[in-house]
């Protein structure tokens, strides 16, 4: 497991970097936290000329509160990320995601931007950011633009971040006081998710009155359940009342066959995993 | 020297033998400061990476290795046909029939690939990353052959894994309880429990593993000096240096094989490998140290894989249960070549589906099948898990037909504790057990019957989580082996051990012995025996193993055999060193040896205080200048041990399996293991093993699998796709003991390395199919996956539905780079 040889750059600023990105083209990685890039590379899937290393660069890490949205650092650990209280207290749904992801070395190296720019589909990240409509800051040679969450996710490990561009930051429009869990389904602890379901809510004595709902791996990129969050707006938050919309989850959804699951399988799984992440989310047990 | 004053019977040392003594190698084998084989750096060393087949079969048309040959410090690229001869060949040293057919196996294949990952061509650089970037750059030309892939396909010889064979059946080996006299006919039990009795058949799949040992195999070859001295990461320097000097011509006094520490193994490393051979064909070839690690995927892909066989059942019984007869039919895969013990394999299992039962009529046979997939071999347990994991399973499946517990069933057909010794009907004589008192223990720890009336509360309440109890009561066969017995099934070796004791001048002691340990713990429990037997302090005891110069005989480290057969040669040497001693204490204190006392370390004359310690002997041997007359000046001794008998360790494992219905996710609730494993040396280094090995077959029950997809590349290449699990993964288990002696060593100790993967398999799917049994589900596919388990509720049929052969990329086209990689067309690593 030994990569092709390489040139190493660590700049200190994102114009630096972007500025490398600009010089090599495509023959450029950037690399965050490697977790998912030196795999790659060891395997020899890939071979960059130039690895530019975004470590050094300070500004991209921390996490921020921007009115009415949390502002996270590409460069964030996973591991920062799970521990943030404005994270927890605003956007609980990834302070859930994050706490299943992969295992403590890994959530320790591997950051909030490097994941959701290898976009993944079985990537703990994209559901939540997607069902909370997080807005994606991308900076390149002439500025800096924002992606919405529903554009940035294109196809299988492909986003809307241009060759020449970086992602600097994500913005988490605040759910302060919904209820949020995210359900992952593994066969064992440090896995990807064969399924898993995002979602938050927001009740009102007993009735849920909102409801957003992200689904991991059912399809090439992370994917909204619409039809259960408008199914389940006036419902009860109980068992029976969630049912009926729950078992809409998997419409439109596309999932893969694997070794972990076939399609109708992974369809099944949607609707019991979303059911029961939205009674948790919303404090109800079923 | 003068006769010391007797010491206060406070000062004797501690008993070892018993104690929960933390391992001495631990602190150097698990911070890696240490001499692993890949840690080693020799001057001038070179390295070696290979070129694997991405194809399952192929005919090799031309290799080019220009290219390869112009890159960056790289001093040779070599193909099959440049090494010809000179590269040896792998040997089957258990051909289990005179017509097994037996496909060459040469270390770099020549004009032929039989399974994706085999070795057509190696590049020597002055480093891995030069000698990793040039094997790229060979290109090689395949005309690709239809695979022979699946078993059952395969058994019918539809298409031949090597045409020139004209057929995959390699070897057809039976055992028949009637021929041998050992019981009577299975067909008439057969046919005459067809008409009132019971008849079950049952056909179990035991899906191919990987040992997934953590250290990866590296081996470093030195040519420089007299000897060739070659280190391996592997559990058999002995077998490895009487098979690299029968197959290469280097005469077994030039060879020196060394196995330093070495990383696991689970009979993944009781292997002679293509890349030893090529290591010593490439240091010979080019006269400098060369070294070769393999790679995760490498590991994965081409070291042997284990178990892979079909298993067909017919039991037949009596309508109250007790079991007339058995009849076993096993078809089991190979792979592309016949390993070093991979044929007798099953054949070990031969001896072990009649476990613990009284069964009257017993057929068994084997058909051993190539296919072109990677050669399987030994893992942990070899043989004796299939076996139990069958007969496990299908003494449920008549408890299930008779309506009784599945435990009571077991009572009807078990062993009494006053029946031992007992002749089975394999023919093997277990000389002790106490079924019953595990059981009961077992039962009591596991609170069996509140758990029962748990599930019967969850069933009528149509609970979606069901509750399941398994069922596993085990015995196996270890220490390996009788020489005679070896003999007997065509085995190339002996199954001795050997043991050497050295009293040094200080009062230190070196204890060399001929097994291997690989992660086992043996420095700290041999230590442990010596200590006690010498009575000398267990810090002054230092075991040396592992290199075949300073431990010159052995036969190495696998089937739970070091301890009972290594074991016991180490007691017979410490004896003899006790003997002499006994001789010159008796000199020195001018006493007949008759009156002399060995206790503590202390010979001492009976009814006085006088007495020599044996450090204070053993310098007086060393000074020599007042010895007995005609006596040499050692008390160093050896013992070559040839076990009387195999040796049998049993337990009851009972399992309690949440399933949830609507997804089929599989919780455990609780593990009980009370396994009879006779005297403990050291209780912690056993829980150890105990541990591990329950994690094991539970793993095979739930988690591991190696999937080939339809063109044999295999899927499962990397960890994310082949699921070993870890502590997050389990639960705490409950270890306890029940001790009945073994009657044939001297310590009274049975093995354990093996014992908690051969019974926790069945344990766990007897669980799982116990908790949806009511919804008509007989058997559930190993591994059970939540899938598996969810389709066999769906269809309350038989869950047999096949896995997709794929695996989900999480790697593979990283960001901004396109297309999933096509891993049949590229340079598998
Ligand atoms: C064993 C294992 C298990 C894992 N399990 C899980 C899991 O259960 N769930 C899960 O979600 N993830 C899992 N991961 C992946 C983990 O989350 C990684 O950390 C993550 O996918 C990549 O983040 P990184 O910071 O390591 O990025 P890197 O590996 O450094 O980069 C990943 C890709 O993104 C690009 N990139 C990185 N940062 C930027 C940026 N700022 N702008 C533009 N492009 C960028 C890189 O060029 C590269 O192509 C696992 C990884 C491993 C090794």
């Amino acid at each position: 497991m030994i990569p092709a040889q390489f040139d190493y750059l660590a700049p200190t600023t994102v114009e630096e970097a972007l500025a490398a990105l600009a010089q090599h083209g495509d023959e450029a990685k950037i690399l965050a936290g490697g977790q998912s890039l030196l795999p790659v590379l060891r395997m020899r899937l890939n071979a960059p000329e130039m690895v530019i290393d975004l470590g050094k660069i300070t500004s991209l890490r921390g996490v921020r509160d921007d009115g009415d949205a949390i502002v996270v650092g590409a460069m964030t650990q996973h591991s920062v990320v799970g521990s943030d209280p404005l994270v927890a207290e605003h956007a609980a749904l990834v302070s859930k995601a994050v706490e299943h992801l992969a295992d403590a070395q890994i959530r320790h190296r591997g950051t909030f931007g490097g994941a959701l720019a290898h976009a993944d589909p079985a990537g703990d990240l994209g559901a939540p950011t997607l069902a909370l409509g997080a807005q994606f800051v991308v900076q390149g040679p002439s500025g800096t633009r924002t992606v919405p969450a529903d554009e940035f996710f294109v196809d299988l490990f492909e986003t809307a971040i241009g060759e020449d561009e970086i992602l600097v930051a994500v913005r988490l429009p605040k759910h302060t006081g919904w209820g949020a869990h995210y359900e992952k389904f593994v066969r064992v602890a440090h896995q990807w998710p064969i399924v898993a379901v995002a979602a938050a809510v927001r009740v009102e004595g007993g009735t849920i009155a909102e409801a957003r709902i992200g689904l991991t791996n059912m399809g090439s990129t992370p994917m909204r359940a619409h039809a259960v969050e408008q199914a389940l707006v006036g419902q009860p938050a109980t068992a029976d009342g969630v049912r009926e919309a729950a078992s809409r989850a998997a419409e439109g959804t596309n999932p893969p066959s694997d070794l972990n699951g076939d399609a109708d399988y992974r369809r099944h799984l949607a609707t019991v995993l979303t059911r029961r992440a939205v009674l948790t989310a919303a404090g109800a047990t079923g | 020297m003068t006769a010391t004053e007797a010491r206060p019977e406070s000062e004797a040392p501690e008993r070892e033998i018993g104690k929960d003594r933390r391992r001495k190698e631990d602190q150097r084998l698990i911070t890696g400061r240490t001499r692993w084989t890949d840690n080693i750096q020799l001057p001038g060393m070179l390295h070696l990476a290979m070129v694997r087949s991405p194809f399952a079969h192929a005919r090799i048309t031309a290799i080019d290795t220009s290219e390869a040959k112009q890159s960056p410090n790289v001093v040779d690229v070599v193909t099959g046909q440049d090494l010809a001869e000179t590269q040896g060949v792998l040997i089957n040293a258990w051909p289990i029939t005179p017509d097994q057919k037996t496909p060459t196996h040469l270390p770099v294949a020549i004009d032929r690939v039989a399974f994706a990952g085999e070795v057509v061509a190696v590049v020597v650089a002055r480093s891995a990353a030069e000698a990793r970037d040039a094997a790229e750059l060979v290109d090689v030309d395949y005309e690709e052959l239809p695979a022979a892939l699946d078993l059952k396909d395969a058994a019918a010889d539809t298409v031949l894994a090597h045409p020139d064979l004209g057929s995959n059946k390699s070897a057809y080996w039976v055992f028949d309880s009637a021929e041998a006299g050992t019981g009577s006919n299975v067909e008439d039990a057969i046919t005459q429990a067809r008409d009132g009795g019971i008849v079950l058949e049952r056909e179990y799949r035991q899906q191919r593993l990987i040992p997934a040992f953590m250290e990866p195999r590296s081996t470093v070859v030195d040519p420089t000096g007299e000897q060739l001295t070659v280190w391996s990461a592997t559990q058999i320097p002995h077998i490895l240096r009487f098979a690299l000097a029968a197959t290469t011509g280097i005469p077994e006094s030039k060879l020196r094989v060394i196995a330093p520490d070495v990383g696991g193994g689970f009979g993944g490393k009781l292997q002679t490998t293509p890349e030893e051979w090529i290591t010593v064909a490439l240091a010979r070839r080019t006269g400098k140290p060369v070294k070769y690690t393999e790679t995760r995927s490498e590991s994965l892909m081409a070291a042997h894989h284990g178990r892979d066989q079909w298993q067909k059942l017919t039991l037949s019984a009596d309508r109250e249960g007790n079991v007339t007869g058995l009849k076993v039919e096993l078809l089991a895969d190979l792979g592309a070549y016949v390993s070093l013990v991979g044929g007798g394999v099953p054949v070990l299992g031969a001896f072990m589906f009649n476990a613990i039962y009284k069964f009257p009529a017993y057929h068994f046979a084997v058909q051993t099948v190539l296919t072109n997939k990677t050669w399987t071999d030994a893992y942990r347990g070899a043989g004796r898990p299939e076996a139990t994991f069958a007969i496990e399973r299908i003494m449920d499946e008549l408890a299930a037909e008779v309506g009784v517990d599945p435990l009571e069933i077991r009572e009807h057909n078990w062993i009494k504790h006053e029946e031992f010794p007992f002749t089975t009907v394999a023919g093997l004589e277990y000389d002790s057990g106490n079924y019953e008192a595990a059981t009961a223990r077992a039962k009591e720890l596991f609170g069996y019957d509140e758990l029962r009336a748990e599930q019967r509360r969850r069933r009528e309440s149509g609970d979606p989580v069901q509750l399941g109890l398994g069922v596993s009561t085990f015995t196996e066969m270890c220490g390996l082996a009788p020489s005679r017995v070896l003999g007997q099934l065509d085995y190339g070796a002996g199954g001795w051990e050997h043991a050497s004791v050295r009293m040094l001048a200080t009062g230190k002691v070196e204890v060399v012995t001929g097994v291997s340990a690989h992660g086992q713990g043996h420095e700290t429990a041999f230590s442990q025996i010596v200590a006690d037997r010498l009575g000398v302090p267990f810090e002054d005891v230092e075991v040396l193993h592992g290199d075949t110069q300073v431990s010159a005989k052995g036969l190495d480290t696998y089937g739970s055999r070091s301890l009972v057969v290594g074991g016991e040669a180490l007691v017979k040497a410490t004896d003899k060193v006790v003997e002499k001693a006994k001789a010159v204490a008796a000199h020195l204190l001018e006493a007949s040896a008759d009156d002399l006392d060995f206790s503590g370390g202390r010979f001492s004359v009976r009814g006085t205080d006088q007495g020599l310690a044996i450090q204070e002997i053993a310098g007086a041997v060393f000074a020599a200048h007042n010895l007995p007359d005609g006596m040499e000046p050692s008390l160093d001794s050896d013992a070559t041990y040839d076990p009387v008998n195999f040796n049998y360790p049993h337990g009851t494992h009972l399992c309690a399996m949440e399933v949830d219905t609507e997804t089929g996710e599989l919780t455990m609730r609780k593990y009980v293991c009370v396994d009879d494993i006779g005297n403990v040396i050291n209780p912690l280094i056993v829980s150890g093993q105990v541990h591990g090995g329950l994690v094991q077959g539970i793993a095979q029950a739930l988690w591991e699998e190696a999937v080939y997809d339809d063109s044999g590349t295999l899927v499962s290449g990397s960890f994310v796709d082949y699921l070993l699990p870890t502590a997050a993964d389990t639960i705490s288990f409950e270890v306890d003991h029940t001790t009945t002696p073994s009657l044939t060593n001297t310590l009274g100790t049975k093995g354990v390395g093996e014992a908690g993967t051969i019974a926790s398999t069945p344990a766990v799917v007897n669980a799982v199919v116990d908790a949806v049994r009511h919804l008509g589900i007989t058997d559930i596919r190993m591994p059970c996956t939540p899938e598996r388990v969810w389709r066999a509720i769906q269809d309350a049929g038989s869950g047999q539905e096949p896995t997709t052969g794929a695996a989900a990329p999480h790697f593979d086209a990283s960001t901004g780079m396109e297309g999933t990689v096509d891993r049949t067309a590229g340079d598998a690593q």
